[in-house]
């Protein structure tokens, strides 16, 4: 009996084991192979092993080389306009929104939110006509300003709404004694509503951050140009130019986007997730 | 006569009711902004309500697209004027009733402070609604109105004028065989792939939370953490990586490991029974960290004394895992996982960035792997069919709208209100 436990508890671990192994080596295989490529000399992956033989730095500079069709640097600095521009944006529409929804009672406040939920359930893929004909039209081709505007937008139903959930929480009777006290709706929302609702800022903020970076579509839609293009749009043509040809190069500037951002990702995880769960749940 | 009733019927012209109640500033901020909103909007309303109907009449004068969303924007003017033009009749009505009870109106001071008092939400909350209405509403309901009219590469301004032809298009969808044919077959695949895929993800992700979380197992922040890397590391760019190790001539898996098994090369990017299963795997790759951290959280959030209490009375780890954990996990992330099954119904990323929804399909414009936002893409930015397009989205948006409000029902975000 207790052998049979003891057998079983060794199974048991052993298969654990062995699955926690092989999903490492799945997810470091490509990781490494991207490493590894971007070392490899020449442009062509035929050749390339994970650790090359002649590792060169060439891909490297050739992304900050200077060529018409390359412009990495522009490119990584679009991204990061775009992405902390959207952010700000929508940390400030979205809480102020959250305040009013969520601690004062006004007419259309109901319908407000009915529309906010109605509008998070629209991808915002829909726009995508309308954007691609009148952004032609209106002579917006390329404005960093407008996808800046297009995404605040697109974040504000879903972020008014996961923020109100959690403004919420927030006891009333804080508000009320500061009111006692004297302070004005803006300044309790300053003093009092912001630092407590922190962990949704962050939620909002990351998300603010994170789209645009991530966004192909409407990025595709309005850059045309390279020199207006964002990182995804770029690494995008970048394979699909010549496939395989700049493969390599790709891979280096791949690299040095992945690398901040996982680095990010990783030491803000719990906060990342105990906020979306707190949200999610609340609805 | 009572007062309620004629300070109404006053206010058909804006204004006039509250002087009727003898508040002169407010009666005269009405009547001002009455008066200003013809005098600014004269014109685009002309224009617009012209627009929208006819859509133009002249080449090259009119174009039909300017107009249209002129149209639109004169509609959304007039709702906000319906808007302001209701509450000056409310306004009058309510006054006129408290005249009724003999009751004393505001002052003008009280009116003041009430304005900055209940305008504060309004205030506030204003420019975010304003960005909304211009980046989300405007562009929808432009969208929604080009699902009905013929706008494709032929019937596009400036050369020529876009007309209204109703419902044409959808009907089309479902009567021309090769839309019909293409659009079942996409939508086909886009439902086996939300429901493969997802499903793929959510079940590692759980899977790999209970294996981590296991008592016995040690290095456990080094396991969380490589297994945490795909959601960390940027998606689109992990996309591309695997379109270069999927890739049939020159790819890694092909070369590298499946020679290494001595398996022949396999067509990943242009056999699109293929693509769909390295598009599967990818997505399990990508999306299964999320749910597993979410999953951790829940487990470490289940008290010992439940899994003691079931030894005692002699339950196997498979009556814990199916009684006890189970449960609890799925109680607590079914809102995400519903969330993971709407994302990857629009998962466009990955479909288009991987080898872009090829391998091309003789006689279709999608192609094999296409689900339907990438299909649409396609339609719009490459051959330029804007009304499909724009019908295609409604349909999608009205399947994801019905999915999503099923799932609204059953939590409980409404009944808090």
């Amino acid at each position: 009996m207790v052998t049979d436990i003891k057998k079983n508890r060794f199974y048991r671990l052993f298969a654990s084991y062995f699955i926690l192994i092989f999903m490492m080596v799945i997810i470091i295989y490509p990781l490494l192979w991207t490493v590894g490529a971007s070392f490899n000399p020449g442009n062509s992956l035929i050749s390339t092993s994970i650790i090359p033989d002649k590792p060169t730095l060439n891909h490297y500079k050739e992304l900050f080389a200077g060529k018409e069709s390359l412009q990495y640097g522009q490119w990584y600095m679009n991204s990061i306009k775009i992405s902390v521009l959207t952010m700000i944006g929508t940390v400030i529409s979205v809480s102020f929104t959250a305040y009013a929804f969520s601690r004062f009672r006004f007419a259309g406040r109901k319908n407000g939110l009915i529309l906010f939920l109605l509008l998070q359930m629209i991808p915002q893929f829909s726009a995508l006509i309308a954007l691609f004909v009148l952004a032609q039209i209106l002579g917006l081709m390329n404005s960093h300003w407008l996808l800046i505007f297009l995404y605040i937008g697109g974040q504000i139903p879903m972020c008014t709404y996961l923020m109100k959930g959690y403004i919420d929480s927030i006891p009333m009777s804080l508000d009320e004694s500061a009111r006692i006290d004297g302070a004005s709706n803006t300044r309790i929302f300053f003093q009092i509503i912001m630092p407590l609702s922190r962990p949704m800022i962050a939620v909002v903020a990351m998300n603010g951050f994170i789209i645009p970076l991530a966004d192909f579509v409407l990025a595709s839609t309005i850059l045309r140009t390279p020199e207006s293009y964002t990182l995804p749009i770029g690494l995008y043509n970048l394979v699909n130019d010549v496939m395989g040809a700049s493969y390599t190069t790709f891979a280096a500037g791949a690299i040095l986007i992945s690398i901040p951002i996982a680095l990010v990702f990783v030491l803000l995880q719990k906060n990342f997730v105990s906020g979306l769960t707190a949200g999610g749940t609340k609805g | 006569m009572q007062h309620r009733t004629i300070a109404s019927i006053l206010s058909i012209i804006p204004g006039l009711g509250q002087f009727y109640n003898k508040q002169w500033v407010k009666g005269l901020v009405f009547l001002g902004l009455g008066i200003s909103f013809f005098v600014a909007f004269k014109d685009l309303l002309n224009m617009g309500f012209w627009g929208i109907l006819t859509l133009g009449t002249e080449v090259p004068r009119d174009n039909s697209v300017f107009l249209m969303a002129q149209g639109i924007i004169a509609i959304l003017v007039t709702v906000l004027g319906l808007i302001v033009y209701y509450l000056n009749f409310r306004d009058a009505y309510r006054n006129g009733q408290l005249r009724d009870k003999n009751m004393r109106l505001n002052t003008l001071k009280e009116q003041y402070h009430n304005l900055v008092e209940q305008g504060y939400p309004y205030v506030v909350s204003g420019p975010s609604i304003l960005i909304l209405v211009f980046a989300v509403i405007f562009p929808i309901l432009f969208s929604i109105g080009v699902a009905f009219t013929n706008y494709d590469l032929y019937h596009s301004p400036p050369a020529n004028l876009v007309d209204w032809v109703g419902f044409d298009t959808f009907a089309k969808i479902f009567t021309v065989d090769i839309w019909r044919s293409t659009f079942f077959d996409v939508l086909g695949w886009t439902v086996i792939w939300t429901l493969v895929a997802t499903t793929l993800q959510v079940g590692i992700g759980i899977l790999m939370a209970v294996i981590v979380n296991q008592k016995e197992i040690r290095f456990k922040r080094l396991f969380r953490t490589v297994l945490v890397l795909p959601w960390a590391v940027p998606g689109f760019v992990t996309i591309l990586i695997f379109a270069g190790l999927f890739n049939d001539s020159f790819g890694a898996i092909n070369n590298d490991v499946l020679a290494f098994f001595g398996i022949d090369p396999i067509p990943w990017m242009t056999n699109a029974a293929w693509s769909k299963l390295a598009l599967i795997m990818m997505q399990g790759w990508l999306g299964f960290p999320y749910i597993f951290l979410v999953t951790t959280g829940v487990l470490q959030s289940i008290p010992d004394d439940l899994y003691e209490a079931a030894t005692i009375d002699g339950a196997s780890i498979f009556a814990k895992f199916r009684h006890i954990t189970m449960p609890m996990i799925l109680l607590a992330i079914a809102p995400i996982i519903i969330t993971q099954y709407t994302f990857n119904f629009n998962n466009f990323n990955i479909i288009y960035l991987f080898n872009g929804g090829g391998p091309a399909m003789p006689g279709s414009t999608a192609g094999g792997t296409d689900i339907l936002v990438s299909w649409i893409y396609k339609l719009t930015m490459q051959s330029s069919q804007y009304s499909l397009a724009a019908a295609l989205t409604i349909l999608l948006s009205v399947f994801v709208i019905a999915i999503a409000l099923w799932q609204f029902r059953r939590t409980n975000s409404f009944k808090e209100e």
